[in-house]
Formats: structure tokens, sequence, C-alpha cells
């Protein structure tokens, strides 16, 4: 599965509505994920789960914390959709 | 008169039970002499001895945002929304926040989303366990949840102790008063354990009612006929409040919350002690803490739970407690309209309680068509209709008790303010 950036975008933004306190509006590119949109660390993994499914990737641990903002998120998601075999 | 400088009061009261979404629902079925109980209509039921209950009907999805739904535990779902309207009925008192505590207990907590939890980790692997799964079935979780909703500093308490825990919660909000660690305490209990594995364990000590064919009948407080409890689930919580913070903000008393009495059987980890000796020094207690007189009591809640051994215990004990004024009290036993709450019952009961006080209408004890002998030579006086009382006495008593599986004993004593 490869999608385009504005369908990955889209994508995270409901992500975030429904996990965390924000609307989707308040996603934006630069927004910052803990700072700007106050995502506590079980939240996170929430989002992280819910992530892996609808993007059909792998996110390990060890990769969060290069994740600060919404377009690092975005970013990551395309380069892992675009390097999985047969996805 | 009490002997504490900070006498204790009630401002709020808040409900979730089978009888109705709230207090004003919940006691008008009360006095209807309504039913919580039912056929319980999942497909897992048939695969049980026991296939009636009383559950909490209300729509709870269009009381809490999806998201907090998502991250609590239908015990603490119930615990919360009992809390709200507790507190909006107090009037949502300006407390400061090291003044302000709750005191909220739960039987199990978060059962169902430990066995739900149990189901995902072994089918889809731990990954896929919700990341608050632990806040979900930790029993604080209940007094966790709304103390971080009103932002309670003074202290955030929870009491496990079976089918007493709520009462013995309310207990413990009233010494934090009394002792001065706070001004209002928001105390109660909740419990959401209509499930398989519940039902189950309950029904494998052949301590539940098997009327599965006539489930509105089937929880028969000191009937002849009784068979034992109908499970049933929701929340109570109660605004305790000092009387001085009370009377400077102008607040309005349900009842004084005048006194708590404890003991323990130390006899059997699940039957009271047949004699009930246990039970009566927690009712003297309550009387001697509130400096009440056998003679001042009007009404007592019963803690009463349809079980053949339990309702005669808690006759004698009475009778042992209260003496010859007993014959004049209206015992009412409202778990047969209710069901047995477990942790829940001691707030919501409590709340019946105050309401009966309040109106001077004892509720009914209703599938009471052939009174049990030994109720009768203990001198206790059920009734299948509603029946008011003349508060005579002033200040009037009015007293509710709790027992829990073992040997917990809280009667908790309420006044006419």
């Amino acid at each position: 599965m490869a999608m385009t950036e504005h369908e990955i975008f889209d994508g995270f933004a409901a992500t975030v509505e429904e996990f965390a306190e924000k609307p989707a509006s308040d996603v934006t590119p630069e927004a910052d994920l803990v700072e700007d949109l106050d995502i506590d660390s079980l939240t996170m993994v929430e989002i992280i789960v819910s992530a892996q499914d609808k993007f059909g990737i792998e996110i390990p641990d060890a990769d969060l914390k290069d994740l600060r903002t919404v377009q690092d998120v975005v970013d990551y998601v395309q380069r892992a959709q675009r390097s999985s075999v047969g996805a | 008169m009490n002997a504490y400088p900070e006498r204790v009061v009630v401002t709020g009261l808040g409900a979730i039970t089978p009888l109705g979404d709230d207090v004003a629902s919940t006691w008008a079925a009360l006095l209807a002499g309504q039913s919580g109980v039912r056929k319980l209509t999942e497909s897992w039921a048939d695969e049980l001895p026991v296939r009636i209950a009383a559950p909490a009907t209300a729509d709870l999805a269009s009381m809490i945002s999806s998201r907090q739904l998502r991250r609590m535990d239908r015990c603490e779902q119930l615990a919360l929304i009992a809390a709200r309207q507790a507190w909006q009925d107090a009037g949502a008192p300006q407390v400061r926040a090291d003044r302000l505590a709750v005191s909220v207990g739960s039987g199990v907590g978060g059962l169902g989303t430990t066995l739900e939890a149990y189901d995902t980790l072994k089918e889809q692997g731990w990954q896929r366990l919700s990341p608050f799964t632990v806040p979900m079935f930790m029993p604080n979780g209940p007094a966790a949840w709304i103390g971080i909703e009103l932002g309670a500093r003074a202290g955030v308490h929870a009491a496990v102790s079976a089918c007493a825990s709520s009462a013995e919660a309310i207990g413990y909000g009233m010494h934090m008063i009394r002792s001065g660690r706070a001004d209002v305490v928001v105390a109660g209990g909740a419990e959401a354990t209509i499930l398989p594995f519940a039902i189950a364990s309950f029904a494998v000590m052949r301590a539940l009612s098997v009327r599965n064919d006539d489930p509105e009948r089937a929880s028969r407080p000191f009937d002849k006929a009784r068979d034992g409890f109908v499970l049933g689930e929701g929340a109570g919580m109660i605004v305790l409040e000092s009387a001085g913070h009370a009377a400077r903000r102008g607040a309005v008393v349900h009842a004084v919350a005048a006194g708590v009495g404890y003991s323990a059987d130390a006899y059997h980890v699940a039957q009271t002690a047949p004699d009930g000796a246990g039970s009566a020094q927690a009712i003297q207690r309550a009387l001697a803490d509130a400096g009440a007189q056998p003679e001042q009591v009007v009404h007592i809640n019963a803690h009463a739970t349809s079980t053949p051994a339990g309702d005669v215990a808690e006759a004698m004990a009475i009778q042992r407690a209260i003496g010859a004024p007993a014959s004049r009290i209206t015992v009412s036993a409202t778990k047969s309209m209710t069901g047995h709450l477990l942790g829940g019952a001691g707030a919501v009961e409590s709340i019946a309680t105050i309401c009966a006080l309040r109106q001077s209408v004892a509720p009914p004890t209703i599938n009471l068509e052939d009174p049990d002998d030994e109720i009768i030579s203990a001198g206790i006086h059920v009734s299948a209709k509603p029946c008011e009382f003349r508060t005579a006495s002033n200040p009037a008593v009015a007293l509710n008790n709790s027992f829990g599986f073992g040997g917990h004993n809280v009667t908790l004593a309420f006044m006419t303010p």
C-alpha cells in the first residue's frame, strides 16, 4: 500500500481526532504532538497502534523519539510504505 | 449530641441504577414498587444456571464522550456519572482543592476490563491491549477518575469490603471531615459485574436466585420463598460536607450524616454470623456515634439480600441492637427492587435512606407475600407497600445496613437536619 502524502496526512489527522482531545483542524503539519496536541504517553500508544493498522506499517518503539511533529509522522509513514514489500 | 467539632451533612446526591438514570427516577421507582430485575437476553446467559439480573439501562454513550468511554471500565463510567450528578446537586460548590476529597469504593473494580483484556492478550498478543488497561481494572479507578475531574487534592480513597464497600467509603469520608482533613468529600461506590464470569462465580456458591422464569419476583428479602440474591449494577454518590462549610455557602442540606458503626464478624469468608452479633454491634456503634437512642430510629434500610440465612441474621441483629422500639420502625429491603449492587449497594441504599427520611416514607419491600416466621418472631416490621412514618422524635434517625462477604459490617446513621 503506498498512499499519497495528502491521504496519509488526512488519515493521521483523523486518528489524532479520535484518540486525542483535539479536533482535526488543530492537526497542522508543524504541530508538535506533545506540546501542541497534548498527546500523553498512553494516548501515543493508542495512536501508534491505530496508525500501524491504518497505514499497514510497523512503528517500533525505538523510532518514536524521532516523531515530534505531525509532518515527522507523515514522512515516516510515507517512507515505511514505500519500503515495505508487497504491502 | 455529636461530640465532634465538625458535624457532617449531606448536600448532594447522585445515582445511576437498575431503576433509573438518576436519583429522582430511582426514588420514584422505589416508592412505586417497581422491579429492575429482568431476563438476561445475551446468548452467554443460556449456558448459566442463573439467567436474570438487574442491569443499569442508561445509555452511557449519551452521557460520556466516546474517548472517555473507551478509557474507562463500565464501573468507572457509572461512578463518574453518579458523581457528576451529586456534584451538580450540591451546587458545584467552590472548594479549595486541598480541602476537597473523594472516597469511593468498589467490590472488584474493572472486572469486565480484566476479562476482556485477558482474551485480547491470548488471542492477539500484548500490543493489542489498550494502554489504559491497568487504570481500567484497578479498583481505585472509580475514585481516581472522580478525583481528577473534580481536582480533589485532600485525598482520594477507595474502600474495598465487598458488599459494604460504599458504606465504608461514606464512613471514611465522614471521618475525613470530622478530623479536619477535608471540608467536602464526594463519597460512594460503584459496581458493574453483570458478566458470565461473575454470575457463574456467585452461582456456584448457590448464592443467587434461580427463579429465571419470573425475574421480577426473584428478589424477595424476608419472604419464605427467597432463594438467593439477584445481581445488580450501578453507582451511588453523596456529597458530604462540614456543616459550617455548607452553612456559609447557603447549601441545601438533605440530611445529617450523624454516625457510622463498624464491626467485623470474624466468622466465615462468605457467610454472615447466624446470630447477627457482629451486625448488631455495627448498628449499636452507629447509634452511639450519632449520639442517638434506639427510640429516635424511624426507619432502617436493611442490607437484606434475599438469601435464606442472611435475612434472618439481620432481623435478629436489628432486634438485638434496637430492642423494643424495633416494632415501631419500618424496615425496607430495597434490594427487592434494585437487586444487589455489591460495591455500589451501600451508597445507593444510603440515598434511599436519606430520601425516605426527607419524605417520611419508607419504600416497600416488594415480593413480600409470606414473611418468614423468624422475621416475624424477631419483631421486625417490614411492609410490601410504602409506609409513611411520623418523625415524632427530634431529630429522627434512619439507619442503613451493609454487610459484606468477609464479615465486614457497616451501619450508617442519618438524621433529620
